[in-house]
């Protein structure tokens, strides 16, 4: 019934993409300034029926509808009501539906929002994000179809993979998706601003605002990813360089790219052949993020749904997409000049994008090298942390340094004294880094530059601030935030790498451990029931032997019967200059529980820096717009 | 012959060009020093040239009836059906390590029959077995 129901509304979203691109083009040939009535109103409809399609599935597995094979596959009666719903998007088909929501929803809100803006330009891009939702929507009704039904209908379902079983996965998908498929919007603006010839800065201005959400949404969403994995993957790390984390990080590099290169667009009218490229790159880097992680082909420990078939379909949408795209921008290339000025606003933009490019093509390389030997020589490498970390890192103190300066620089030629602005900066910088290496702990001397540039980065910003609140020119202000963020994102991640304990043991009920200053007490264990898994609680006493503080902590091994599944719970104590991260397992047969206890320094902070770089970002849209 | 403006574009795209040779260059090198070889257990018998001092992964399936833990650490064989090897870790394991599963180790080789990791990876689904793994079992068990 259900089943039936969801591919008649997916069939009706496609009609209705036909009808709205037919409607676009007939439309396109009347020289006036206003788009027809109907257009809306179909776009409107499409975003209805998607809208609606998605809550069919939505209540497939609230009422656990097992005719369905995706709801059979991932969902089981017993399972908590909050995890029906999340877990809609928690397996490949429903994500696809998702995805196919956020571009029709785009589509509708760029078509509203742009009323200002050139006629042709808007149909276009209309025209584009339908073809591009068209793409989807038959790759969804062909290969994925997440309406699919089965016959005899099973009596029970096999259940939700107990891992995803967290109230992140309520958030952490939907941000993903907010913001990686919300880069197809400027993907189609693009293709139709080279069509139209709606060049320049009315351009910039017309995707601006859609960047700056997507930006805002795809940081957010690596940010929370992050999170998940630290609490419950239990190896107590944030990043790991693993092929799902690149694969995110590659259209992150171009969009923030892109959000920069824009405002040299906007103010200066000249870089636009740039902006088009990374507008391209960007949806295109996200749809091969998605085709590597979802056709199993880069190997992570993140990636739930994989399957060959997909790839193909995948791979041949994405070549078309990147084969159209290319063809449309080589054939209506404009030679633009470039004669900027080397102390000029326009250079250091510039320079932030060559540090992006470099840092996209090193991450891109790290990941797609392993694909290629295996594929030309059949031997299989991966590559590990090392290399991202070595070329990566000495790359971030210059960049650093450009975070502080560069925003000082005006428009066309900057009058601006270097030196001056360096020299007391760097003086504190230095002597708070001598402070830290002296009381606290030696480092190496790439670590003192770093945090060295760090430092330089959070007083420059901290003196931004200073002046802000004498001036008030408020289009500052989000830029300040994200970039005293990130100085303080890679100063409290070197903090945490100095200063933070790691220990490995084995312990059997009732022995004690001593460690580095903690003296570890495994007491006994309790079992206890849940509503849809069992749970082995482990009580640990920690003892701080330097001040006898003693502390509780409680890690768990969940035993999940639908699928049949472990997971291990680790006890996180969270305080403002630590964290006490602690893990246990069981190993098959035998008494001895397998330990892992951490002290994280200064983790929290490390969350809320990356936040405040998000957070930059949002402040944005509570401006207003003449002051923006 | 050239005007100043030309001249120093042409100095411009070179000083570009070069640096990124020189980037691309470095990127490759650390590249060479950070990858990890993926062998199973048959592969480190048979090859001559197998490095020690490099770290690498090893595949395949826990050995039943293989697993000790002491205090210190958990010894375990992996094998592929045809040889075996002895790998020590100390550390804690993933929920999917199990007797009979597929495994991942990277570390680095004692010797030829004796592996220190300093990590394991399984993964989160219970179906799912590493692709590499996958091809060894295939090769192996008929």
């Amino acid at each position: 019934m259900l089943s039936n129901i969801g591919i008649s509304l997916v069939v009706l979203v496609i009609v209705l993409s036909f009808l709205s691109i037919y409607n676009a083009s007939l439309d396109l040939k009347i020289p006036n300034k206003y788009i027809k009535k109907s257009i809306y109103k179909l776009s409107l409809l499409q975003t209805t029926f998607t809208i609606l399609t998605f809550l069919a599935l939505i209540i497939g597995f609230i009422i656990s509808d097992f005719s369905l094979i995706n709801v059979y596959e991932n969902s089981h009666t017993t399972k908590p009501f909050f995890y029906k719903i999340a877990g809609t998007w928690g397996n490949h088909e429903g994500s696809l539906l998702l995805w196919v929501n956020i571009l029709v929803i785009f589509s509708y809100l760029f078509l509203v929002f742009n009323h200002t803006h050139d006629k042709k330009f808007r149909l276009y891009t209309l025209i584009f994000q339908n073809i591009l939702i068209l793409g989807f929507l038959f790759f969804l009704l062909l290969n994925s179809n997440p309406f699919n039904s089965i016959y005899p209908v099973p009596l029970e379902g096999l259940g939700l993979n107990p891992i995803l079983q967290d109230p992140a996965l309520a958030i952490h998908p939907p941000l993903l998706y907010i913001g990686f498929v919300g880069c197809s919007i400027y993907f189609s603006a693009a293709m139709a601003s080279l069509l139209s010839g709606y060049v320049g800065k009315s351009f910039a201005q017309s995707i601006k605002t859609w960047v700056k959400i997507s930006w805002c949404f795809q940081t957010l969403g690596i940010i929370v990813g992050s999170i998940w994995a630290y609490y419950e993957l239990g190896w107590g790390g944030f990043w790991f360089w693993d092929p799902v984390e690149n694969a995110s990080l590659l259209p992150w590099f171009a969009i923030t790219a892109l959000m920069h290169s824009l405002i040299v667009l906007e103010k200066r009218n000249t870089l636009y052949s740039w902006v088009i490229i990374l507008c391209l790159s960007t949806f295109i880097l996200s749809v091969t993020g998605t085709f590597l992680v979802r056709s199993g082909i880069l190997n992570s420990v993140h990636t739930f749904a994989s399957d060959p078939s997909r790839g193909i379909y995948i791979l041949l949408f994405l070549s078309l997409m990147i084969f159209s795209a290319l063809t449309i921008f080589f054939l209506k290339y404009k030679k633009e000049n470039y004669n900027y000025n080397f102390k000029s606003k326009e250079t250091v933009i510039l320079a932030n994008n060559w540090f992006m490019a470099f840092f996209l093509v090193t991450v891109l390389i790290g990941m797609l090298y392993p694909i290629f030997l295996d594929v030309l020589t059949q031997v299989k490498i991966s590559v590990g942390p090392p290399f991202f970390n070595i070329v990566i890192i000495p790359l971030v103190v210059p960049f650093m340094f450009l975070m502080a300066i560069g925003p000082k620089f005006t428009w066309i030629k900057s009058q601006i004294k270097i030196f001056n602005k360096i020299l007391f900066p760097i003086l504190g910088a230095v002597v708070i880094n001598l402070f830290i290496f002296y009381f606290f702990g030696k480092y190496s001397l790439l670590s003192n530059i770093i945090f060295i540039s760090a430092i330089f980065l959070i007083l420059h910003s901290l003196l931004d601030i200073k002046k802000f609140i004498n001036k008030k020119i408020k289009s500052e202000l989000p830029r300040i935030i994200s970039h005293l963020g990130f100085g303080l994102l890679v100063f409290f991640i070197g903090i945490n790498h100095q200063f933070s304990l790691e220990e490995d043991f084995n312990l059997k009920v009732g022995e004690v451990k001593k460690t580095n200053n903690y003296k570890i007490d495994f007491e006994n264990i309790e079992m206890k029931e849940s509503k849809n898994y069992k749970v082995l609680i482990g009580n640990f006493k920690l003892t701080n032997l330097r001040n006898n503080l003693i502390q509780e902590l409680n890690p768990e091994i969940r035993i999940y019967s639908n699928p049949e599944t472990l997971t291990y719970e680790a006890a996180i104590k969270t305080k403002i200059t630590s964290d006490l991260y602690l893990t246990m397992s069981n190993v098959s047969r035998s008494d001895y529980y397998n330990i892992k206890f951490q002290k994280k320094a200064f983790m929290i902070w490390i969350w809320i820096s990356a936040l405040m770089i998000a957070l930059g970002g949002f402040v944005q849209f509570t401006l207003k717009k003449n002051e923006n | 012959m050239l005007t100043k403006k030309v001249k120093n574009r042409i100095l411009f795209l070179f000083f570009i060009f070069s640096l990124s040779i020189v980037a691309i260059f470095f990127i490759l090198k650390s590249l060479n020093r950070n990858i990890l070889y993926f062998s199973s257990p048959t592969e480190i018998k048979q090859r001559e040239d197998i490095p020690f001092e490099k770290a690498m992964r090893i595949g395949g399936m826990v050995k039943k009836g293989s697993i000790t833990i002491t205090q210190k650490n958990i010894q375990f064989i992996v094998t592929d059906f045809e040889n075996e090897i002895l790998i020590s870790y100390s550390g804690t394991v993933p929920n999917l390590f199990a007797e009979e599963k597929g495994v991942v180790a990277e570390g680095k080789l004692r010797d030829k029959n004796f592996f220190i990791a300093d990590r394991i990876l399984a993964k989160h689904d219970e179906n799912y077995m590493p692709p590499e793994i996958k091809e060894i079992i295939e090769k192996n068990v008929k």
